[in-house]
């Protein structure tokens, strides 16, 4: 019972956070002249008040739960990774090229639009090139912090702005859609065929299947599974151990004969995989082609932020992860309805995701408290797996930068 | 084409005033930073000062409240004020929750993201432009060649922002209070057993950060471009933030590094108006690129401040 409750006090800064986004927002509505009801009311409506609806809630949830396991493994690691917008945009660029290329070669030109096809090759190199070019661009923050000490928060800001650029670049080139080039003012790659596509997700309830008339994906099936696999790795498995030795204290780590160096360059590739994930499947399950308005969220729709916010909100714990995931999807599409009724602009969202982070991050003193509390009445400590062991009692992730390189 | 065509006057006029947000963001940064504060939502809170100076300078001269140049000093005001509100809060999360830096400062920055697009979008609509600082001509000194149009013919917060370089030089360094605050960021032990109280000092020192930024978001917004829109500033708190770790935590080479920054900005955006043969996308790359370089080679581990990121505990 005391586990439980302890279990149940882990996710208190979660609730405490909601709580208190609540009520800032509704103070933000009132000053924009909306009544907070009428607007929940909408945004709930809009979320999951039908089965379009909720379809478009996992949808958007889909990126999100990737970035966000990818998020967790980070910070678990102890590297602050806020590039997830630019290790999707690399993974979204390899996978699309992949999958237009071998689309080319596996699939003959009257076949490309044949309903229903599905070449297992292309869709898992694609997927692979994807997850392997989002970790090489993750991996290269990680490499800066462990052998040039470059502060990764800062290096994955620039590297954000430099896949922007990039991928501006190569859909106005060599990856611009010759049928569509110069039609219209938004650059994107050509359809891939649809052998290549991600196949649509029904469930079967009811006739037609559940789902059946969304654009709901198996995107969102791939990511539920990997958040598994992912919660086994990190916890049951000497690689996170590694990973999680590291985050929680460097100089231990190192004494105990762990490569620091290498374990915070893995964490950051893994990191930046699950982002590349996130990105290639938007291009194989939703767009069918890469395309973007030219702006740094064109095409992730802010993932890459939102995925960081989900991985908080999911107590550093990848299948925590997974409701956090959908509440944020539901959140945008539900706020979408919100302005089209009350004319209240969807941006508030961003401001509330903002002060969800601050809340969640500023809550943790009393956890901190609390635990510290226990040690000194000599209770024992919950073993792991333990959700937010790292946010109780681990030390903030840059903390011991120092610690690695051993002299003072 | 020559380098005569790249290298004029007026690119080196346009890099100085290019340079006014990031100085304005990266000082008050700096004394964040010193006393070991690490302030990563310093971009939210230019967007923020940015919207609400504007704001207030647009309400101010469609209304015609009030003269301009008091509309200007009004806008700067709010600007000052709310960004000093938000870096307080900062102070609250940082210092007394001791909430996780890193963390927060993103959690402050989509915050100012958000609710400054929000209050634009909600009251605003559509970028309208407001008559911002005039540039000032100078008797004799702006009608100097070449050097009259680089140094002496910019609105009066690009000089303010080259004057706090010195001012902020020599109260780190040469006052009680610089001396606080390096205290604080080297040993708050030593400092706190002296009597120096570390919570007040960061409260001090994020603060002025916020205001600072505040201030470099209205250089934009009502000196600069004049005009808001959404993500106005496009991450250039960040790069103030780099530009710190970048300039070893001294204002003079942190200005010095924003000098550099704001020159291959401005190198950036003439190669693109004189049309030459490199895709702009490159171009537009270019700053970040060599800020990660710079950072690769200029981070000094032993001159960062020995508390940054730490939040402080009184030992027991």
């Amino acid at each position: 019972m005391a586990g439980r409750l302890n279990r149940l006090v882990d996710f208190a800064p979660v609730l405490i956070a909601l709580l208190l986004a609540l009520v800032v927002s509704s103070v933000l509505l009132i000053a924009l002249n909306a009544n907070p009801f009428e607007a929940f009311d909408f945004m709930l409506k809009g979320a999951v008040g039908s089965e379009n609806a909720t379809a478009e809630t996992l949808v958007k949830a889909t990126p999100i739960l990737f970035v966000g396991i990818g998020i967790t493994i980070a910070f678990r690691g102890g590297m602050i990774n806020i590039g997830g917008e630019g290790q999707m945009i690399a993974g979204a660029l390899a996978g699309v090229t992949v999958a237009l290329v071998l689309g080319e070669a596996r699939v003959p030109a009257e076949m490309a639009k044949t309903p229903g096809a599905f070449d297992l090759i292309i869709v898992t190199c694609s997927l692979l090139g994807g997850f392997l070019m989002g970790a090489l661009y993750g991996g290269l923050a990680g490499f800066l912090k462990a052998y040039f000490d470059v502060n990764e928060i800062l290096s994955t800001i620039m590297l954000n702005q430099i896949a922007v650029q990039m991928m501006n670049f190569l859909l106005n080139g060599i990856l611009l859609d010759p049928a569509e080039a110069g039609f219209n003012n938004i650059p994107k790659t050509a359809r891939l065929v649809t052998a290549a596509q991600l196949p649509r997700l029904s469930l079967p309830i009811g006739d037609p299947w559940l789902f059946a008339r969304t654009r709901l994906h198996w995107g969102l099936i791939i990511a539920m599974v990997l958040a598994v696999i992912i919660y086994i790795f990190l916890w049951r498995t000497s690689w996170g151990y590694r990973i999680r030795a590291v985050g929680e204290n460097q100089r231990a780590s190192s004494y105990a004969g762990i490569n620091v160096k290498r374990q915070m360059m893995f964490s950051m590739f893994l990191a930046g995989g699950f982002a590349g994930l996130a990105g290639v499947v938007q291009v194989l399950g939703l767009q069918y082609r890469l395309q973007t308005d030219g702006s740094p969220a064109g095409f992730t729709g802010a993932a890459g932020f939102n995925g960081i916010v989900a991985a908080l909100f999911g107590g550093l714990n990848p299948i925590g992860a997974i409701p956090a995931a959908a509440f944020f999807g539901g959140l945008l599409v539900g706020a979408q309805k919100m302005q089209r009724e009350l004319g209240v602009p969807a941006s508030l969202i961003t401001a509330v995701n903002g002060l969800i982070v601050v809340f969640v991050v500023s809550s943790e003193i009393f956890i901190l408290q609390r635990s510290k509390r226990r040690v000194s009445e000599g209770e024992d400590e919950t073993p792991t797996p333990n959700p937010s062991s790292k946010m109780r009692e681990g030390p903030s992730p840059t903390e011991d930068e120092n610690s690695g390189e051993g002299d003072g | 084409m020559g380098l005569d065509d790249i290298l004029t006057a007026s690119v080196f006029a346009s890099a100085i005033r290019l340079a006014t947000p990031y100085i304005f963001a990266a000082l008050g940064e700096t004394f964040a930073q010193r006393s070991g504060v690490l302030n990563l939502g310093v971009d939210g809170m230019m967007l923020m000062g940015a919207f609400t100076g504007f704001y207030a300078v647009y309400v101010a001269q469609t209304n015609a409240a009030m003269s301009e140049p008091m509309s200007l000093l009004f806008g700067v005001a709010v600007a000052l004020i709310v960004g000093g509100l938000m870096g307080l809060a900062m102070a609250f999360v940082s210092v007394t929750l001791k909430a996780k830096q890193g963390i927060s400062g993103i959690g402050v920055y989509l915050f100012g993201l958000g609710l400054s697009e929000l209050l634009f979008q909600q009251w605003v609509g559509t970028p309208k432009s407001v008559s911002g600082f005039p540039r000032i001509n100078f008797p004799v000194l702006t009608d100097l060649p070449i050097v009259g149009e680089i140094f002496f013919h910019h609105n009066l917060l690009v000089y303010v922002a080259f004057a706090l370089v010195p001012i902020s030089a020599y109260v780190l360094n040469n006052t009680t209070f610089g001396l606080m605050i390096r205290a604080v960021g080297q040993n708050p032990e030593a400092a706190d057993a002296m009597g120096v109280s570390v919570t007040r000092v960061r409260y001090a020192t994020t603060t002025i950060g916020g205001v600072l930024a505040g201030l470099a978001g209205a250089s934009l917004s009502i000196a600069l471009i004049n005009l808001f829109q959404q993500n106005l500033t496009a991450g250039q708190g960040f790069i103030a933030v780099a530009l710190v770790y970048f300039g070893g935590w001294r204002p003079w080479t942190v200005a010095a590094g924003a000098m550099l920054f704001s020159f291959v900005n401005a190198l950036q955006l003439q190669i693109k108006v004189i049309g030459a043969d490199i895709p702009s996308e490159f171009a537009v790359m270019a700053p970040y690129v060599i800020t990660i370089i710079a950072l690769v080679f200029a981070t000094k581990r032993h001159e960062q401040p020995t508390a940054l990121t730490k939040p402080y505990e009184r030992g027991e």
